[in-house]
């Protein structure tokens, strides 16, 4: 008899440690960075390149692209030797971990999509400074698995490219009257399309401040939406 | 003269923060309080005129294309810029760590209000962009890189000292509440920002 229930003990711890690769657990990890820990909204981290490159959407698109493969491949192999890294030169380390995976982005853009590599010039080499990469390698990488840390990655770098899509979508549509290079109102120049009825575009929408004003409606939008979000100074 | 019109080029026209949006996040993270903003942007001044000319040298004389002829003719056409970035924040991490260590052996006062910064500034977008951007400028001499990157650091310094001033004094004021805080922090920043296009084109 105590041995039947020793028997189903051990069961029960087996199916405890087999946690299910999509267990509730692990799907917030990707739904969570979305929404209520969103990393630009509410962490507020890796704003730089968030507001600089969003002018064109392919550029964000690229750009969002470029931090997930570096964002994964970065949380899943600091994962893996979080137990051998000492703790004082951990900062050094991650940084070489992600300086070395933004090289072969660098290098990739460069060769397969040269004009996109241009315009975002610097802001693929910040990738490596980038406060959700950093934020995100301390924060979980470095306490837990290598899959939990895969999905990690995937939420908040989805999360990030979000923002970073929706910015750019109000910026290029009412800066330039485009959407990844297509004109939607037509030709400005031509006067054809909405621009024949005295359209103009809005030329404060190409310039830095306005993507700063357009985060802070958004943050405005999914706190009003979420009140539980609300900051109390 | 020609040192006078980077220094106000980096400092006011292609200010950090409200051109480029480097270190956005520590400077939305230290400006809740005029005394940490202070305190980081003193940092941050100090790590851009240290390691800007430091990265100068290593651009110059190991990294470009030809750069590393001075060893020997047949290194003369070897190109190591694919290296720029691991180099770069190599120097950066290290230049950190080393002025901590030093500032805390000579200058204890120094150390105990810089303490806490220092570290976090390895990882302060506008150090390593400061130096991509000396690189991209491509200076002839290496006064020109190190008054950029002093420009740059008090471009930086000014915008922080600015909203932190700014957000202690609307601390008391009724915002709506789903902008409080970092909303808020962003919107000002915009404002701030469209402020300092008024500098376009500044030249003396």
């Amino acid at each position: 008899m105590s041995e039947q229930a020793v028997a189903v003990e051990e069961k029960k711890i087996i199916v405890k440690e087999r946690e299910p690769l999509f267990s509730k657990k692990n799907k917030k990890l990707i739904s969570d960075p979305l929404d209520e820990n969103n990393p630009i909204t509410i962490q507020v981290l890796g704003i730089c390149s968030a507001l600089a490159v969003t002018v064109q959407m392919k550029a964000a698109v690229v750009m969002s692209v470029a931090v997930l493969f570096v964002l994964i491949l970065a949380n899943v192999s600091i994962s893996l030797i979080r137990n051998l890294i000492p703790n004082r030169i951990r900062i050094i380390v991650q940084l070489v971990v992600v300086a070395a995976l933004v090289i072969i982005v660098d290098q990739v853009l460069k060769a397969y999509l040269f004009d996109v590599s241009k315009e975002l010039s610097v802001f693929v080499g910040l990738i490596i400074t980038n406060c959700i990469i950093m934020g995100r390698l301390e924060a979980f990488a470095l306490g837990n698995k290598p899959w939990p840390a895969a999905l990690d990655a995937i939420g908040n770098s989805l999360g990030y490219g979000m923002v970073l899509v929706i910015v750019s979508f109000f910026k290029e549509l009412f800066g330039s009257g485009k959407l990844f290079g297509f004109e939607i109102f037509g030709n400005a120049t031509e006067q054809t399309g909405l621009y024949a009825m005295g359209y103009m575009d809005n030329g404060l929408m190409l310039l830095p401040p306005s993507s700063l004003i357009l985060v802070a409606v958004y943050i405005w939008i999914q706190k009003l939406r979420n009140p539980s979000l609300i900051e109390t100074h | 003269m020609d040192l006078v019109n980077i220094f106000i080029r980096s400092a006011f026209v292609d200010n950090m923060i409200f051109a480029f949006f480097f270190g956005m996040c520590s400077y939305l993270a230290v400006s809740k309080t005029v005394k940490t903003a202070f305190g980081l942007g003193m940092a941050v001044i100090f790590v851009l005129v240290v390691t800007i000319p430091i990265n100068y040298l290593i651009e110059n004389y190991v990294l470009k294309e030809g750069a590393l002829s001075w060893v020997g003719q047949e290194f003369s056409s070897v190109n190591l810029s694919y290296l720029t970035f691991i180099m770069f924040i190599a120097v950066i991490a290290s230049t950190v760590q080393l002025v901590e260590m030093i500032v805390e052996k000579i200058s204890p006062a120094l150390y105990g209000a810089l303490g806490i910064f220092l570290p976090l500034i390895a990882v302060n977008c506008a150090i390593l962009g400061g130096a991509l951007f000396m690189q991209e400028k491509q200076f002839t001499t290496i006064g020109q890189a190190t008054v950029y990157g002093l420009g740059s650091g008090v471009g930086w310094f000014i915008a922080v000292v600015l909203i932190a001033a700014i957000r202690e004094r609307i601390r008391y004021a009724n915002i709506p509440g789903p902008l409080r805080g970092v909303g808020m922090a962003f919107l000002i920043t915009g404002l701030m920002g469209l402020a300092f296009l008024g500098f376009m084109g500044f030249e003396i």
